[in-house]
């Protein structure tokens, strides 16, 4: 069976492809047992012959009748091939997409709201992560799962420790009642995904402030992700433009273009962020810090993709088809969005996805020094931030969590980054 | 002198004159270039591509414009339509279109005209076309540009451009990316782009140079019939002599820069007057060339002197070459 998924799997995504696939796979798995068995009688050869051959020329045709269509296979279809047979790429695909999906529905997900400091009625610092349980005390097993509620106590050391208290199992309940929230900042709700009746859920425990954990987790999400694709967006944008804009005029613009951005990538970036975070009021509104920083982080970023795309543009622009452009009328912006920047999209798609996570770890980084994002709004970068302190470390390790959440996010950005690369390269594409 | 230049028109010309106001349109000059001088400042000096060069074209009109490797040819044509670009400038004359000076022209009434009135097909078809658009919205592009097509419309233009070509299966092809054409086939889509506005003028920038013996013949035979389809004069920019004898009404032979001479078709084939015209046709091989014997070279080469009598000078009827030779 192995041998015959094998070159099938390649086909059937095509989706065309599956009735001759069964026919043709059954043919496949004939051959070696005839190889081995050299006693096979001729009548099943022969009986199998024309069903086979039916099979493969229908294979064939069908591969012929994929093929016409493809006339229209755009550069996309093709890269998007590519990309499905690169796992890693594929897996990178996919995390960031349940990110992106987490961050989206974040205020569903969440339990509790991630500024109050007593969701569970009372305020509980540090507490740590419980434990989902399937079995309860008397050992039976359930489906349904619960969590012991815990009783705060103080050690000899002046510890917070909280034992779980077996008497007062909370079982999970879902699509609970709680806090109000917008969802997609639109729809006014108050459901949960789930939630407990007459006491907690911690799945992340709590910070110094006593929130939930996993509520700010998911909350913040929606900031680190998001500054790094928006930052992103108007890098690429400004990049490409201006980049164009100076390739394709060249001379004197491109001088002027080309000097500006050497002297604004001659400035240390973090310095920069950290001098122009400084320098802003403490008592601005959480949105417009946010606003800021991806301002900010974009406005340090363009100058690199520019350069880049200024050296790609001035050998696009040389190509007959920019000349014949011309000479049809097209309008130089036209020209430029139109003809040239499209074929340094390949650069700068791969670019773009490698450098978010330099913009997601730029906002962490501000906000871990306190200059970002600013209590009680969560990020990823400012729960980091109680991370500072080595005893904290030493007994709360599940403050970490942002920290490894920043890590998957990176990771996945740079698979993915990859493999767009391999996938957008000409070179490297296989044939059939 | 450039009267005499711009009044070009032969006998048959006439003789339609007198049918109808209408013919009379078709019979003006459409295009005059006079004394175009174009320029390349590079670091080594200034280049002289085009120098002093005057012509004239009516409607209808074939012109060729022969001469050997960078003579001129391609930028007298590119500075036709204000395509010459840095470091090259035109620095002086007028390029009179349906009697208006294009070097007055903005750059938006520049991108009017380019495409719409006077079209441009280049050598290379390999990659005159950007191969991230499929070929239709190539056509689809001139026609929203100059005609303000768009959508389905625009589609349906574009095959019939196709189909006018003759590109079978225009309906599938419009969807076709360049690369999964040949060559003929994209110098065909070439042809229906720059044709998709109705231009009045094509320039044919080398046309067939870059396709084999049989898919040129076939071009030049579409070449032909859109011509007497459409009533636009074609400017053929080559240094095919062979082309010249098939294609066009007069010739214009250019060497460094100039005109040398300028005659129609077939008494400049039969009574060359310039010596570098005659080196040129001498140089062309013949089937009955005795064999083991050294291609005819062209020896011909200005002087100081020479070069600074280079104005036309008419020598016959129609027929001018430079005051050097004459």
């Amino acid at each position: 069976m192995k041998r015959s998924d094998a070159p099938e799997s390649t086909s059937t995504p095509s989706g065309d492809a599956s009735p001759p696939a069964s026919a043709h796979e059954g043919q496949l798995v004939a051959s070696p047992a005839l190889g081995e068995n050299g006693a096979v009688p001729e009548t099943q050869v022969i009986g199998q012959t024309p069903a086979s051959t039916r099979a493969t020329r229908q294979a064939l045709t069908g591969r012929a009748a994929r093929e016409l269509p493809s006339v229209s296979a755009s550069p996309i279809q093709l890269t998007w091939r590519q990309l499905r047979k690169n796992r890693m790429a594929v897996l990178g695909g996919v995390t960031l997409l349940l990110m992106y999906a987490m961050a989206l529905f974040a205020p569903f997900l969440a339990p509790y709201n991630p500024t109050n400091q007593s969701p569970g009625g009372q305020n509980l610092t540090f507490h740590p992560p419980m434990r989902l349980r399937f079995v309860d005390r008397a050992g039976k097993f359930s489906l349904h799962p619960f969590v012991y509620q815990t009783q705060q106590q103080f050690t000899e050391e002046r510890d917070i420790i909280y034992p779980p208290v077996a008497e007062q199992p909370r079982p999970l309940r879902f699509f609970v009642r709680g806090s109000d929230y917008n969802l997609f900042g639109l729809i006014p709700t108050n459901v949960h995904l789930f939630g407990v009746d007459n006491g907690y859920v911690y799945l992340l425990g709590t910070d110094q402030e006593g929130r939930d954990y996993f509520s700010r987790l998911l909350i913040g999400s929606q900031i680190s992700l998001s500054v790094g694709l928006i930052a992103i967006l108007i890098t690429f944008t400004l990049g490409m433009l201006v980049g164009g804009i100076s390739g394709f005029y060249g001379g004197v613009v491109d001088d002027i273009i080309q000097r500006g951005c050497e002297i604004l990538m001659s400035v240390p970036d973090f310095y920069l962020l950290l001098a122009l975070a400084a320098a802003l009021p403490t008592d601005w509104d959480p949105v417009k810090v946010y606003l800021l920083i991806i301002v900010i982080l974009s406005f340090v970023g363009w100058a690199g993709m520019a350069r880049i795309v200024r050296g790609l543009v001035l050998s696009v622009r040389e190509r007959e088809y920019v000349e014949a452009g011309r000479a049809l009328g097209v309008g130089d912006f036209r020209l430029i969005v139109r003809h040239i920047l499209p074929s340094t999209f390949t650069y700068a798609i791969v670019a773009a996805t490698m450098s978010v996570p330099a913009y997601i770890l730029g906002e962490a980084g501000l906000s871990f020094l306190g200059l970002g994002i600013r209590d009680p709004m969560p990020s990823w970068g400012n729960m980091l931030s109680t991370a500072q302190q080595l005893s904290v470390l030493e007994r709360y390790e599940w403050i970490l969590a942002p920290g490894f959440m920043i890590f998957i996010t990176t990771l996945a950005f740079n698979f993915l980054g990859d493999g767009l690369r391999d996938a957008l390269d000409p070179k490297s594409r296989k044939l059939g | 002198m450039l009267d005499d230049i711009s009044s070009t028109r032969n006998g048959c010309q006439w003789v339609l004159l007198f049918f109808s106001s209408v013919v009379q349109i078709m019979n003006e000059t459409i295009l005059e270039v006079r004394n175009l001088k174009t320029q390349f400042f590079t670091d080594d000096g200034v280049v002289q591509a085009v120098d002093d060069v005057s012509f004239s074209m009516a409607r209808r009109e074939t012109l060729g414009l022969v001469g050997e490797s960078g003579c001129g040819k391609s930028v007298t044509s590119l500075s036709v339509l204000r395509l010459v670009s840095a470091p090259g400038k035109i620095t002086s004359g007028q390029i009179l279109w349906k009697g208006n000076d294009l070097l007055r022209y903005s750059e938006a009434q520049m991108r009017a005209i380019r495409g719409d009135d006077i079209a441009m097909i280049f050598q290379e078809p390999m990659t005159s076309l950007d191969p991230l658009y499929t070929v239709g919205n190539h056509i689809e592009e001139a026609l929203r540009l100059h005609q303000g097509l768009r959508g389905q419309a625009a589609r349906a233009r574009a095959i019939e451009a196709l189909r006018d070509v003759g590109i079978n299966d225009a309906e599938r092809r419009v969807d076709a990316y360049p690369h999964q054409m040949s060559g003929g086939m994209r110098q065909r889509v070439m042809i229906a782009i720059a044709l998709s506005c109705n231009p009045d003028l094509l320039i044919a920038d080398e046309p067939t140079t870059a396709l084999d013996v049989t898919v040129q013949a076939r071009v030049l035979e579409l070449m032909k019939d859109l011509r007497e389809q459409r009533d636009m004069a074609i400017l053929l920019i080559t240094h095919n002599m062979g082309l010249v004898a098939e294609m066009c009404d007069r010739v214009a032979v250019m060497h460094s820069g100039k005109i040398v001479e300028m005659a129609g078709v077939e008494e400049l084939f039969a009574a060359p007057q310039h010596p570098y015209t005659r080196d040129l046709l001498r140089s062309i091989p013949t089937l009955d060339s005795p064999p083991k014997t050294r291609l005819a070279t062209v020896q011909w080469h200005p002087t100081p002197e020479q070069r600074a009598q280079s104005n036309l000078v008419p020598v016959g009827d129609n027929h001018f070459v430079s005051a050097w030779a004459a």
